[in-house]
């Protein structure tokens, strides 16, 4: 319920919102944050604005890791106090005026935001931490300018005087946006992807990078920042310390994120050693890296949704064999345009069974035709799940890796099972 | 043993943004399945292009990053000495324009092309050409009809010893009110289409490589067919859709 001290209009919207979201729960019509959202921002444009005041907040943006890094993060800071966050990837405005809106009065705000909305909803929520994770090419018919977010974000941060930017400084992207920022907490979180950070986002220069992870402008003098907090394989060196990254979610994309959270806990005063005990807790984020048992068939659950995003999910389905099902929708969540298959080096998959599912099953069966990568074609993903079955290897298990929308039918049908 | 077929991915990581990477693997392949052997060497900005390969294929990228690829590309010469000794060039989107006479800059200004296609382009005072592009090719062409997906903000118009790759059935392609889509002179090929365009369009890939090793034995292309028909009855379907929705709008 809203609380007594809002303005009568916020008051009455969040009411509004609240009863508008529940009705559409009740037709089984999704969690409902979104179109109570809507309607609550409809009634009160400044909502999102009110709804944060008296919360302390943390705003994870990036392309790859934000939903996994908010709830790494509202793991790390459970010590501090109650957490109010958004959930299932509702980040644009109307999702984060449910969520505020639902919160306990003083509850830190852990809020994923859709990268283009970030520098509008920073000016809201005014934030004491931000988190930059990474910037790179992701539904290709809509940000057709990578590089202009960055730029969004930097402008955005030069309006947060106070805040404390907790930014990856391997990746010229979130480095440049940070670098207008009063305080910067730089992480070398890595950055496999350097694609789209090839030209500079200060000086259109060329960005060149070193084998050891740094990076440097050829034309001026934007280079990689020196890092405060590193990620060092499985450890993470903060604060003098050197803390062993003990998680239970695999790859490295993912000690990346909870490097990230855990410098970010740390602006928030929570000693790096209890934030890192209680991010190790978090196995399963939505349904990612889930392992279950599926129609009988023991399979992994992995959401990969862009170039940058397959390199990590290559690394982390590389330690087994056994077949693979993909699954590319394109739909407008997605991206309507399913090139960017082609940017991913699908031959790691040589030797490998895998089976082109979804929507676009087409596109992916050509792709991996080209790669030289057996394989059949089966569009509905459950029964794609079965042709891999076929050969799965005794005790092995299939990985099942989809794109957003995809990965959101396969979670929505076995939540229905 | 023949020489390998060289093929050219040009400054991928300038005009890289849209997969069109993946139709240099193609054109490897293709030999390769016919026992052409081929490698491909990509020139990433900065580096000097080799002057010897069979062929340059370039893609589509943001505008900053290319208005840098042309101004190197000039600088260096290599790409327009090739073209003269008969090398074939496939320049997709933001690579066709930069092969052209000029484009305009995001600055509002003119910049020069490599001038290997004689064309010009503008920008579009609407908005951004962006969804599935489908296209009849020219009859000389002996092809059948193409499917894509374009995105873009290029305003394309011919010059006199250019002629397009074809008409638009569906989208804008080169957007200039003639309803042509891409442009042909000699072995140098433009086109607005991704997918990548010769993903979607072997017969497209088979064209470009027999520019460069002359007949070819046919391949087993069920799938990529399977591909574009069904990217053509999506543009059918919603076509049809899109027709029922301004029907019941009209009402």
């Amino acid at each position: 319920m809203a609380p007594k001290t809002l303005p009568v209009r916020t008051r009455t919207a969040t009411t509004l919102g609240h009863a508008v979201a529940s009705l559409s729960r009740r037709l089984g019509r999704g969690n409902g944050s979104v179109i109570g959202g809507r309607v609550l921002l409809a009634v009160d444009r400044h909502a999102l604005g009110t709804l944060a005041e008296g919360h302390r907040a943390a705003l994870v943006s990036g392309t790859n890791g934000k939903t996994t890094t908010t709830r790494l993060l509202s793991a790390a800071l459970s010590s501090a106090g109650p957490i109010v966050t958004n959930l299932r990837g509702a980040n644009m405005p109307a999702g984060l005026a449910a969520a505020l809106g639902e919160g306990e009065p003083g509850a830190l705000a852990v809020l994923e935001v859709d990268e283009a909305w970030l520098p509008a909803v920073a000016a809201d929520v005014h934030p004491e931490v931000v988190l930059l994770l990474n910037l790179s090419r992701d539904q290709l018919d809509r940000n057709n300018e990578v590089r202009s977010l960055s730029t969004s974000w930097r402008r955005a941060i030069e309006d947060l005087p106070d805040a404390t930017i907790v930014a990856n400084a391997d990746d010229p992207l979130t480095a440049y946006a940070a670098g207008s920022a009063r305080r910067v907490t730089w992480v070398a979180a890595g950055q496999p992807w350097t694609a789209d950070a090839s030209g500079c986002p200060s000086c259109g220069g060329r960005i060149l990078f070193a084998s050891d992870g740094g990076w440097a402008c050829d034309r001026c003098d934007l280079r990689r920042p020196i890092a405060d907090v590193v990620l060092d394989g499985t450890t993470l060196v903060i604060a003098g310390q050197r803390l062993p990254l003990l998680l239970g979610l695999p790859g490295r994309a993912n000690r990346a994120n909870a490097a990230m959270a855990v410098a970010a806990a740390s602006a928030f005063g929570v000693d790096p050693g209890v934030a890192v005990a209680a991010l190790a807790t978090t196995t399963d984020v939505d349904g990612r890296y889930r392992s279950l048992v599926l129609d009988g068939v023991p399979v992994r659950l992995l959401l990969a949704k862009n170039p940058a995003g397959w390199l990590e999910v290559l690394d982390i389905i590389g330690d087994n064999d056994g077949p693979v099902v993909v699954g590319i929708n394109a739909r407008i969540a997605d991206g309507k345009d399913p090139s960017w298959l082609w940017d991913v080096p699908f031959e790691h998959l040589r030797g490998r069974f895998v089976v082109a599912a979804g929507e676009r099953s087409h596109d992916l069966a050509v792709r991996l035709h080209y790669a030289d990568v057996e394989h059949d074609r089966e569009p509905d993903l459950r029964r794609a799940i079965a042709v891999a079955e076929r050969r799965r290897p005794a005790d092995g298990r299939v990985d099942v890796v989809a794109n957003y929308t995809s990965f959101m039918a396969l979670t929505a049908s076995i939540a229905d099972a | 043993m023949p020489d390998a077929v060289s093929l050219a991915v040009v400054y991928p990581d300038l005009l890289g943004t849209y997969g069109d990477g993946g139709n240099a693997t193609i054109l490897a392949q293709r030999l390769r399945w016919r026992g052409i052997p081929a490698e491909v060497v990509e020139v990433k900005a900065g580096e000097t292009v080799p002057a010897t390969c069979d062929a340059y294929v370039l893609g589509g990228g943001e505008d900053a990053p290319q208005t840098l690829a042309a101004d190197q590309l000039i600088a260096d010469g290599v790409l327009a000495a090739a073209v003269d000794r008969g090398a074939t060039v496939l320049a997709i989107c933001a690579g066709l324009q930069v092969v052209g006479r000029s484009f305009l800059a995001p600055d509002g200004r003119s910049r020069p092309g490599v001038g290997l296609l004689d064309c010009t382009t503008g920008r579009t005072a609407v908005k951004r050409a962006v969804g599935e592009l489908v296209v009849e090719p020219g009859p000389d062409l002996n092809l059948p009809v193409l499917s894509g997906y374009e995105n873009h903000a290029g305003l394309t118009t011919l010059g006199p010893t250019a002629r397009p790759l074809g008409r638009v059935l569906t989208g804008i392609g080169n957007g200039n009110g003639d309803g042509t889509e891409g442009v042909v002179c000699g072995k140098v090929l433009g086109t607005y289409l991704h997918g990548p365009a010769l993903a979607r369009n072997p017969a497209l890939a088979d064209l470009v490589l027999g520019w460069i090793v002359g007949p070819l034995e046919p391949l087993d292309d069920s799938e990529a067919e399977g591909l574009r028909e069904e990217r053509l009855r999506a543009v059918r379907a919603a076509s049809h859709e899109g027709g029922r929705k301004r029907w019941r709008l009209g009402r």
